[in-house]
Formats: structure tokens, C-alpha cells, sequence
């Protein structure tokens, strides 16, 4: 049984002029959480919409466990969850409506809908609004409830597309312990974000896309060893600039040697130095 | 036919919730109809021995039904590029086929509800009707051609405000000249064979034909069910077209 959950070949997506995807080649483990984190117009969501059939690539090809995507793609659509990046729910529906219809388009039976349904909002905490329409949710809880419309057919890959965009700081980290119990249960994940601190808190490994290409995969570890363990920030008249070090000791000696004339401080390194690396290199 | 279900499950809960408001609204040009046309400028006029109003309301039923049929397009437009609730659909394991004909059925239910609403109207007028088996098949060919025709338009529109286009350019006109308010024997000779070939103009010839006369062919019977699945390959095609 290979361990591959998805693979992604040279895939290409040409929009008349533009090119947002230029032959990206990726792999995600079963049961692993991958994320593709880029700067906006990267071409995060484009990919993500081609992988749930969306959209159709101009070449390429796309492995699910092992099957081409495009000749089983009714299968496919059955082992994917998505969850978009705008919340594509029916607000005048209740959330039980919202919920029903989704397990019916996906074939499951009333007896397993009534069932899945009843889990779901147990494990979303929600089970107090399950007759609230979803226009008197709350953002937060529209998140929610769309993370569980996707898991009502239990599916094998969940694609979620800036789940937290637009959330605040103590709703996202609601919602980032929510999907690291989704991804304990078995589910494969494919999350796209640009924040760096969701993708160094949730992800496994991590692929930086830069104008349809992507540019380095590591896990979010790896990624800060290269840069060091320390971080100074030394604040010049125009501009910031960051020196990394392995040892503390050597980043405490920097922040001598600035700290008479400029406003300097100390940090640990993050996914965000090494993506704003990757961000000089690349723009 | 899980996915059928799902899609028309859709449409009738939105339609429930909404039911008071689309009531009155389904009501109101029906009613403005009768009154100024039946009632007010045609209180002298008969045709072929009957009052106005006979003659205008198995019509009107025909251009109801075609409009509300139709306008499912505006709900899916909605539900595409305002909710993008669309994309659900097409990213979940169900057929073109069982989308089309959830959506298409939602336009049929909207269409027999405005016929109900007008069929009420009338007896409250006090105009009697011979109806039967044949005038409901008549009305759910006609809404199933433009239910398909709204889906297929829907899909193949770029923005919400070509929708507009569509219906003042193709839908109004139809409803005026095809056989809804005066009878199409007079039209001038090049454009007669263009309008009795409208498929609202057969319904409208053919509901007329039944509640007025308790007669009608069914070889126009035929011709609706060959133009209904005509338009739902179409709006079939369409669908495979929205995608990107």
C-alpha cells in the first residue's frame, strides 16, 4: 500500500495571459497535514480548486491515492472535502439544512446524515445552533460550520482553502485546534494560508509557492534550522534588518553591538523569517 | 438520484422559507393582468364567442408559468457568483444530469404554484374552465422547456447583469407576442410561422384549446416534449461550460 494520499505532477493553469501555475510538483503522506503558504495571487487557491474539480488544469496530472483524478472523477469528488475560502453556505438555511443537503449531494443515506450530523456539531461545539440559520451566526461559527459540512462525508483529503482568513486571534486558534483533531482522526489535509504562524503551528511540512511555483518544501523545523535559532532586529533609520544564530550566546554579542545606537531585540527564529527569505529571493 | 433530490431539496426549502413573500409576489401580475386587460380594456371584446377573459387566461397561465420556470435563473445566478454556493455542487460526486433536473424541477414547482395562484384568481372571477390531465402535462412541458432554458442561460452568463439581457431581449418579447394577449392569426404573414413556432405559443394555443373547448392535439403535445428535451441537453452542455 503506498503512502502517497496525493500527488500533484507539473501541473500548468493558464488564464489567457496570465500563468498561475507554472508545472508545480508536489506529494502529500497519508494522514499528513501539508500546507501551501504564498503571497496572495500565488496560486494557492487555483490549485486547490483544480484538486477538487473545480476547475480544469491546462496540463498535468493529479494522483488520489494511487487513481488519476481525471479518470475517476466521480470517485475523486467522493474522497475530497473542501472547504472554500469564502463561506459558500445558504444563509437563509439552518445549519441542519445546510448539513443535510451536503450529506444528500454526497449519497449518504438519511439514517448515516441524521447520525454524522449529530456527531459533527458535538465536535464543532454547535449543537445548541443546529436551527439557527446561518445568516445569524457568527463569522467564527460560519467557519465551523463549513470545516463540518466538508467532514460529513468522512473524507479521505480535506482541502482547506485560508480557513482562518479573516478570524480573530482567539477564533483562529479555536478553529487551528479543531482541525489538528480532524487531522488525529485520520484525515489527510491540504491547507493553503498566508499566515505563517497557522502553517508553523498546523503543518507537517510546508511548500512555499511563489508566482505559480513552488520554490522550497520542508517541514516548518527544518525550515527554521536553516536560518539559526536566534534572531536580532536591528531597527536602522530606514528599514529592519534581522541577523540569525545558531547560539544564543552570539546573538546576545549583536545585540551589544547595536543596542547603544539603535532599537534592537531578540527573538526566537520563525517560519515567517523563512519565508521572508524566500520572499527576497523571489519578488 | 441522491443528487437530484439534494439539489431540488435545496430549491423547495428556500422556496418554503420564502413562501408568504413569493405568494404575493407570484399574485401581482397575474392580478394586474386580469384587471386591466381582462376586466377593464376587454369588458366589451370577445374572440371566437368568448369573453375576454376566457380567452386571456389560459395565456396568461402559459406566460406565468414560462417566466417563473425561467426564473430560476436568478436564484442560480445568486447562488453562483454572489453565494457561490455552485460551486458545491459541482465539487460533489453527483452527474450533471441530477443537478440539471433538481434545478430544472424547482423551476417546474415554481410554475405550477403561479398556475395554482391564477387558476384560484379566476374562479374567484367567476370563470369556469374545463381542466384536465393533458392542461397540467401542457403546463409542466412548457416550464420544463424554460426552466432549462433559464438553467442553460444561467450557466452560460458571465455576470449577473447580462441576466437582464436575456430575459428583455428573449423572454419579454415572447411573452407579448406569443399568443398570451391577442390571438396570432393576424400577425403579418413573415413573422406568423417564426411565433406559432414558439413553444410558449403552442402552450398558450393548446391550454387555450383544452379549458375553452375541452380539445387539443397531441401532436403539439409532441413537439413541447421534443423542444423540452432539446433544452435540457442544452442546459446540460451549458453546465459542463461553467466550469473555470
Amino acid at each position: 500500500m503506498s503512502k502517497i494520499a496525493l500527488k500533484v505532477e507539473n501541473l500548468v493553469k493558464k488564464y489567457s495571459s496570465v500563468v498561475a501555475l507554472k508545472g508545480i510538483s508536489f506529494e502529500i503522506k497519508k494522514k499528513e497535514l501539508f500546507a501551501l503558504l504564498g503571497p496572495n495571487g500565488a496560486g494557492k487557491t487555483t490549485t486547490i480548486r483544480i484538486i477538487a474539480g473545480l476547475t480544469n488544469p491546462t496540463s498535468g496530472k493529479i494522483y488520489l491515492f494511487g487513481k488519476s483524478l481525471y479518470d475517476n472523477p466521480i470517485w475523486s469528488k467522493s474522497q475530497i472535502g473542501i472547504v472554500p475560502q469564502h463561506i459558500n453556505l445558504d444563509m437563509e438555511l439552518t445549519v441542519e439544512e445546510n448539513l443535510l443537503i451536503h450529506g444528500l449531494l454526497y449519497k449518504l443515506s438519511l439514517s448515516l446524515i441524521k447520525k454524522r450530523i449529530s456527531e459533527l456539531l458535538e465536535l464543532a461545539d454547535l449543537k445548541e445552533r443546529k436551527n439557527s440559520k446561518i445568516k445569524e451566526l457568527s463569522g467564527g461559527l460560519k467557519r465551523r460550520v463549513l470545516i463540518i459540512r466538508a467532514l460529513m462525508h468522512k473524507p479521505k483529503l480535506l482541502l482547506l482553502d485560508e480557513p482562518t482568513v479573516g478570524l480573530d486571534p482567539h477564533i483562529r486558534r479555536k478553529i487551528w485546534s479543531f482541525i489538528k483533531n480532524i487531522q488525529a482522526n485520520g484525515t489527510t489535509i491540504l491547507l493553503t494560508t498566508h499566515y505563517m504562524e497557522e502553517a508553523e503551528y498546523l503543518a507537517d511540512r510546508v511548500a512555499f509557492i511563489f508566482s505559480g511555483e513552488i520554490k522550497a518544501i520542508n517541514t516548518p523545523k527544518d525550515f527554521i534550522k536553516q536560518l539559526g535559532n536566534y534572531a536580532v532586529d536591528v531597527y536602522l533609520s530606514d528599514k529592519l534588518k534581522t541577523f540569525y544564530f545558531k547560539e544564543k550566546k552570539e546573538a546576545e554579542k549583536e545585540l551589544l553591538k547595536y543596542s547603544k545606537n539603535h532599537f534592537v531585540s531578540l527573538r526566537r527564529v520563525t517560519l515567517e523569517d523563512a519565508f521572508l527569505k524566500y520572499v527576497e529571493k523571489n519578488l | 438520484m441522491k443528487g437530484f433530490f439534494a439539489t431540488y431539496l435545496r430549491e423547495f426549502l428556500l422556496l418554503k422559507k420564502r413562501f408568504i413573500r413569493v405568494l404575493i409576489s407570484f399574485s401581482i401580475n397575474p392580478l394586474l393582468y386580469i384587471f386591466a386587460f381582462g376586466i377593464g380594456l376587454g369588458k366589451n371584446i370577445t374572440i371566437g364567442g368568448k369573453s375576454y377573459l376566457e380567452f386571456l387566461i389560459p395565456g396568461l397561465i402559459s406566460a406565468t408559468s414560462m417566466m417563473q420556470a425561467f426564473a430560476i435563473n436568478v436564484e442560480i445566478n445568486i447562488a453562483r457568483f454572489y453565494l457561490k454556493i455552485f460551486e458545491e455542487f459541482q465539487s460533489s460526486p453527483i452527474s450533471h444530469f441530477s443537478y440539471a433536473l433538481g434545478e430544472v424541477l424547482s423551476g417546474v414547482t415554481r410554475a405550477f404554484l403561479a398556475t395554482f395562484i391564477i387558476l384560484v384568481i379566476s374562479f374567484l372571477a367567476g370563470v369556469k374552465f374545463y381542466l384536465n390531465f393533458y392542461f397540467f402535462l401542457t403546463v409542466f412541458l412548457n416550464a420544463f422547456v424554460f426552466a432549462s432554458l433559464g438553467l442553460a442561460s444561467a450557466m452560460l452568463i458571465k455576470s449577473h447583469a447580462d441576466q437582464a439581457l436575456v430575459t428583455n431581449f428573449i423572454i419579454t418579447p415572447m411573452m407579448f407576442l406569443g399568443g398570451t394577449f391577442f390571438p396570432t392569426e393576424n400577425l403579418p404573414f413573415f413573422i406568423k410561422p417564426v411565433i406559432e413556432a414558439l413553444p410558449l405559443t403552442i402552450t398558450s394555443h393548446t391550454l387555450r384549446s383544452i379549458a375553452l373547448y375541452n380539445s387539443f392535439k397531441y401532436s403539439s403535445l409532441f413537439i413541447l416534449l421534443v423542444i423540452a428535451i432539446i433544452s435540457f441537453m442544452i442546459a446540460l452542455y451549458s453546465i459542463k461550460g461553467a466550469k473555470n
